[in-house]
């Protein structure tokens, strides 16, 4: 009998820790983002769900656009993440903890200075712009801030090595004879790398989506530093309605809506990449 | 003596006459350069492997087998020499436009990919279509006992079908030659020994040639029609299993090979054990292996295999009687040469792990012992 129950005491404190910080502040949210009042009369249990149906429309426009931005940003980190990974895991050598320590590099500084740092290095007249502007290169009015294209490269600069590491650790332990395999039995380089390293790196590709599309869409403070009024991400709207006009139903809704979006979003994901045989893959 | 010690005059001499090589190689060398040394694999190397024959690199690790065989696979470009596949000059080709296939020691199979897919990856660059890749892929799983395994995936056979999936994969392609780099490593004993009949079977039936490396001479003995027992990158020796084993040419062979003991005799009734077989020294011993009555045989023993004691061993072993013509003390263990009464002399490898004193009375040198060995320690070498 106590043998049958060492596992679950074991796993206790680990229950006990994700019900304190994880059921009880999301059961309180969700309590939270179905009730009335204000800040000052204070906030009672109404059930209100036009608080989802205020999240939904008035802020559709923000949580299409940060779906988009997530996307983009996504993308980007797998167009510069997986070659990244690819050279160091093949090609890396006796360094390879070195080129990863590098790719690791900006997050011993803080998220928000490097972000900030960015607005340094992209202001209209600063060491980039105003030195391309200068020789001509770029017209006097071209700016980069403020635009979209500035915030989804933010967001790819800030997730990139979350892109990278999972990319990097299944082509690590992928056994590389497999690519020579692919040459003995006739395909090309191009054909071992789409038939056979690259189907088997998925789950990599899989895992670094998800660890950079669910924080890059969540994220706000790109948008703060390097966007402008019209490249407001959900994620602004959520922190303006808490911090600033203390609409915490409406925050609350938000906050769930995006939740309900970016899981749906998973899962069809999951689907379309066929995820068991994927990780089937990964399991061996 | 350290290049190769049979230069097959068929081929060089005499071109017209001979059958062109399924595999030449010519002066070919290897060394491996990094920046602070470099490392001669291959110190040169002249062999012609003929069509349709089972040849063995044969070697300890590091001696350039496995170079050579990727050199023929042309995953390594050799630093000197020509490469030549049915005569033709394939040193500068890719691995990819070469029509040779591997087996590789890893098996190296491709984990996303269904054991069919595997088999007909080959077949499907090659744009062979897919009824004949499908008829192909169902004749060669067939062939290596994997019919019903089609649609699994590599992570759920056990190592012996990998093993064999990794051998459909390369010979669904109808290569010149087959490269296998010690495919059986990775099996257990048990498995092994079954794979290596499986193995020269198939290479019977499919007529392929078939490139062998492995370090363990029982293996290539086994199987080989041709060894070449290599050595710190050069051929020490070429030739068939029995002029290896019976005349090594060099001191290393005879070391590398002989750390078996060969005991030849005639096959004289068979029990419900296996066969009894009377050595030529008059004793009888039994060997597992049923063979017809008169068969010679030559029954090899390894050294460490034998029990050396004063007291006649249990009946179920196979045993013989000599005297001990000379220790050699190593510490954990004691090497004895026992003489039979037709001189010949085997070699035992005997644990010190009784008592000192106790082993020494037993294996005093003139001391009349008797040596036996479990029926499954000791095999037969193909007469």
């Amino acid at each position: 009998m106590r043998r049958k129950l060492t596992p679950y005491l074991l796993a206790l404190p680990g229950w006990a820790w994700l019900a304190m910080f994880f059921v009880v502040p999301i059961a309180g949210m969700v309590s939270l983002s179905l009730t009335s009042g204000n800040v000052i009369t204070g906030f009672y249990q109404t059930f209100n769900v036009g608080n989802y149906l205020d999240a939904i429309t008035l802020y559709s426009e923000q949580l299409v656009r940060s779906l988009l931005y997530g996307l983009g940003a996504t993308l980007i980190c797998i167009v510069i993440g997986y070659p990244a990974a690819y050279w160091i895991a093949f090609h890396g050598g006796k360094h390879k903890s070195t080129y990863l320590l590098l790719i690791l590099l900006p997050f011993f500084v803080s998220f928000v200075l490097r972000t900030i740092s960015w607005k340094f290095t992209l202001s209209d007249n600063g060491v980039v712009l105003g030195t391309l502007k200068s020789i001509g290169l770029l017209p006097a009015d071209f700016a980069v801030l403020n635009t979209a294209p500035a915030v989804v490269l933010g967001l790819a600069y800030n997730f990139l090595p979350f892109m990278v590491l999972p990319i990097y650790a299944v082509l690590e332990r992928m056994d590389h004879r497999v690519v020579e395999a692919a040459h003995d039995l006739y395909a090309s380089k191009l054909q071992a790398f789409l038939r056979v390293v690259l189907p088997i790196s998925l789950p990599g590709v899989f895992a670094g989506g998800l660890m950079t599309f669910i924080p890059t869409t969540a994220d706000y403070v790109n948008a703060s530093v390097l966007g402008g009024p019209g490249n407001t991400m959900i994620g602004s709207i959520v922190q303006t309605q808490y911090l600033v006009n203390n609409d915490y139903p409406i925050a609350a809704a938000i906050t769930f809506v995006l939740m309900g979006v970016l899981l749906i979003g998973i899962f069809s994901y999951a689907r379309a990449l066929g995820t068991e045989r994927v990780m089937e893959v990964q399991a061996k | 003596m350290t290049a190769t010690t049979e230069a097959p005059a068929t081929t060089v001499a005499e071109p017209s006459t001979a059958a062109v090589p399924a595999i030449s190689l010519t002066g070919v060398t290897k060394t491996f350069q990094s920046s602070r040394e470099s490392f001669t694999a291959v110190g040169g190397l002249d062999l012609d492997i003929e069509s349709g024959e089972f040849f063995s690199l044969l070697g300890p690790s590091g001696c350039g087998k496995t170079t050579t065989m990727r050199m023929i696979a042309g995953f390594e470009e050799p630093t000197t020499g020509v490469v030549r596949l049915d005569g033709t000059d394939v040193t500068d080709v890719a691995p990819n436009h070469r029509d040779v296939n591997m087996v590789f020691q890893s098996y190296a199979l491709f984990p996303h990919l269904s054991v069919a897919d595997n088999v007909a990856f080959g077949l499907k660059r090659k744009r062979v279509g897919k009824a004949e890749t499908d008829r192909r892929v169902a004749e060669m799983l067939e062939l290596v006992e994997l019919g019903g395994q089609a649609k699994r995936k590599p992570s759920q056979l056990s190592g012996g079908q990998r093993q064999r999936v990794a051998l459909a994969r390369a010979l669904v392609n109808q290569p010149r030659a087959l490269l296998l780099d010690e495919p059986l490593a990775a099996l257990d004993l048990k498995l092994r020994q079954a794979m290596q009949m499986e193995l020269k079977r198939i290479q019977r039936d499919v007529g392929i040639t078939f490139v062998y490396v492995t370090h363990d001479q029982g293996e290539a003995l086994t199987m080989s029609d041709r060894i070449a027992v290599m050595n710190e990158g050069y051929v020490e020796q070429l030739g068939t299993p029995a002029e290896i084993y019976e005349h090594p040419a060099t001191r290393f062979v005879a070391e590398f090979i002989g750390t078996s003991n060969l005991l030849t005799g005639t096959a004289a009734a068979t029990t419900s054990d296996g066969t009894d077989v009377r050595l030529d020294c008059g004793q009888h011993v039994l060997v597992a292996e049923r063979l017809s009555e008169g068969t010679q045989v030559d029954i090899t023993v390894r050294p460490e295999k034998i029990q050396l004691s004063t007291e006649p061993p249990d009946a179920s072993l196979s045993r013989v009687r000599g005297t001990v013509a000379d220790t050699v003390y190593l510490g954990s263990s004691t090497h004895y040469t026992v003489r039979l009464d037709d001189d010949t002399e085997i070699v035992v490898f005997q644990q010190n792990d009784r008592d000192l004193s106790a082993a020494d009375a037993v294996a005093g040198r003139g001391s009349d012992v008797w040596l036996s060995w479990r029926l499954s320690h000791s095999y037969l070498l193909p007469s």
